[in-house]
């Protein structure tokens, strides 16, 4: 609710070189998570051409613990857990990257319309300070449960409770670029104001959209999860990490390792992300690099 | 100062407005005929005719949220289409274990995070502080039911020193069962907020060490002890409180997840079955109580900023 405006942009002057190769050398947070994260996504995209069928019932061999059948196991079907894992992984990261894509967009572009348009900076502003005040989880589990449960609403009830943070961060830096002299010249110039803020506003939040993009990335892989756990999520025939843990709960104390298993990978995978958030933020940005993100 | 505290309490009405608004409209703009929507699959052409009767589906959308905001100005949240009870008298049924939980929770969480965030500002480098590091950015990384559930395989089914399961009322069956089935669910929840106001502490002390009546202090002879309690830790409290109110928001969703993993019949079980039920009103009603709450809660926050820290004048 406290009004973050007056804030000084975090990392305006920092969006000259961006070149992500070279963050990745600098940088031991961003090589570390980003390897990591290599890994996983390459495991996502061709380990299921390797793995078996993650929706194969074996009603025989059900439940079964890691090793005796498969390498994670079966779950109360006699699906295997290891290939349902990482078929799962394909979700969380389909999930994660377009929830942070959308929301940095129509963040970006509400943002840009608040910070340099007076007229419009009252109504968007207390139009975010609403969204804001709705709790995200409910506000997602609401809108799946009216729209109907898919990828495509589970995506768009994400990304909706996370628009406001981007448009508040995108606003901070548009409201201190705009009193630079470059854009009073551009101004006295005659330039055109949609060209003002493409040209001149536009690369000032770029680096710390990326920063906060991997950030909305993990917490959207989070909420995806808790959403397919609580049974409001992605259908439950697409094996998502959420689902795949939901479907475990009833056998919980039998079979704790099929809660686990795609558990961790969700921890992992998220921690990966965050940690390549807080090395991008340390190298774009090394005047917030001490405080909090 | 008095002029600032009206004005913020009457800022707070627009936000409740668009909240109400953003709630109304979601069940309108969802696809198809909302009167439907809510008789379910299943329902024949007299029950969708009873509910749209009901909620006054006919009449023009102004008339329909002008009259839903004079009923919630009235307290009144909707009533629950299945059991047909109002949904403020469910909210006061289930309403004291998420209140027990979020307050344990939250009191957990202070006494471990400011501590640790403290000492890590204090040893800036040292190990404590890369541990703290370490577990800020881990606390914020693994999803809050994988948690309870690691806890439990720990606590419960290993050891076997804590409950699986259930709640128990500090007020009907006594402290003892309330704490020892509690414990688990608060500590599981607490971890995000401990990762989170441990960093803000941390951050914040770091900053106020560098100021001049610190070195001033030091200069004096006074006691490191004194120096954190006195001067660092006061000055150091606008953010962490700050951090504790948008914490809000994440407790709120936690709780959700938390009372499905440790079976706890308190609003996030009334959310969960209101969405298998597809009983809307109860939705709606505590979406809106749950955004209230959160409002409320940073508006104490914001106007304890006086109290806190003198410099703060308005």
């Amino acid at each position: 609710m406290t009004d973050q405006a007056t804030q000084p942009a975090p990392g305006a002057a920092a969006a000259k070189d961006i070149s992500l190769a070279r963050i990745a050398l600098r940088n031991r947070g961003v090589f570390w998570g980003g390897a990591v994260l290599l890994v996983i996504a390459l495991f996502a995209i061709f380990g299921p051409f390797f793995v078996q069928d993650p929706t194969a019932l074996n009603p025989i061999n059900r439940l079964k613990p890691p090793g005796s059948e498969g390498l994670f196991g079966t779950d109360m079907l006699g699906r295997d857990v290891f290939s349902r894992v990482i078929n799962g992984a394909q979700v969380s990261l389909v999930v994660g990257l377009f929830v942070a894509v959308i929301a940095v967009a129509l963040g970006l572009f509400l943002g840009l319309i608040a910070g340099y348009i007076r007229l419009m900076d009252a109504l968007i502003m207390r139009l975010m300070d609403g969204l804001m005040s709705i709790p995200a989880i409910l506000l997602a589990i609401a809108m799946i449960s009216l729209a109907g449960a898919t990828l495509t609403t589970v995506v768009i009830a994400i990304v909706i409770p996370e628009i406001p943070r981007v448009v508040r961060l995108v606003r901070s830096v548009v409201l201190t670029v705009r009193e630079e002299p470059y854009v009073e010249a551009a101004i006295s110039a005659g330039t055109r104001v949609p060209t003002i803020l493409v040209r001149h506003v536009l690369p000032n939040t770029i680096a710390p959209l990326i920063v906060q993009a991997t950030y909305i990335c993990g917490s959207a892989m989070l909420t995806e999860s808790i959403l397919g756990f609580l049974g409001a999520g992605i259908p439950p025939e697409i094996p998502s990490w959420g689902n795949i843990m939901s479907e475990g709960r009833t056998f919980f104390q039998l079979t704790p390792w099929i809660i686990f298993f795609p558990g961790i990978c969700l921890a992992v995978t998220v921690l990966a992300v965050n940690v390549v958030g807080d090395g991008l933020r340390d190298t774009l940005d090394p005047r917030i690099a001490r405080n909090m993100r | 100062m008095t002029r600032y505290i009206i004005m913020r309490v009457l800022s707070t009405i627009p936000v409740m407005v668009l909240v109400a608004l953003f709630v109304f409209l979601m069940l309108r703009l969802a696809p198809g005929d909302p009167a439907s929507v809510i008789a379910g699959d299943y329902a024949t052409a007299e029950d969708v005719a009873r509910i749209r009767e009901q909620l006054g589906l006919s009449d023009p959308i102004v008339v329909q949220f002008l009259r839903w905001v004079a009923s919630l100005v009235q307290g009144d949240l909707g009533t629950s289409i299945f059991s047909g009870k109002p949904v403020t008298e469910l909210i006061g049924q289930r309403i004291e274990p998420t209140l027990m939980l979020a307050l344990t929770t939250i009191t957990f969480a202070v006494v471990v995070a400011v501590p640790l965030g403290t000492l890590a500002a204090f040893r800036a480098g040292s190990l404590v502080d890369r541990f703290v590091m370490l577990f800020s950015v881990g606390g914020f990384s693994v999803p809050v039911f994988v948690l309870g559930y690691i806890l439990i395989y720990i606590f419960s089914m290993t050891l076997g020193v804590l409950p699986v399961q259930g709640y128990k009322s500090p007020f009907t069956e006594g402290i003892g069962p309330f704490l020892y089935h509690i414990t688990l669910p608060s500590v599981t929840l607490s971890v995000i907020f401990i990762a989170l106001i441990a960093r803000m502490t941390r951050a914040s002390v770091i900053e106020v060490l560098e100021e001049d009546y610190i070195r001033t202090a030091r200069a004096k002879g006074q006691s490191e002890m004194k120096i954190l309690t006195r001067h660092a830790l006061r000055n150091a409290a606008v953010p962490v409180v700050t951090v504790i109110g948008i914490g809000i928001a994440l407790l709120i969703g936690g709780v959700v997840v938390t009372e499905s993993v440790f079976n706890i019949p308190g609003l996030g079980r009334l959310v969960l079955d209101a969405v298998l039920a597809r009983d809307y009103p109860i939705i709606q009603g505590l979406i809106l109580f749950f955004s209230f709450v959160y409002i409320f809660i940073n508006l104490i926050i914001d106007l304890s900023y006086t109290l806190l820290d003198p410099r703060i004048r308005y």
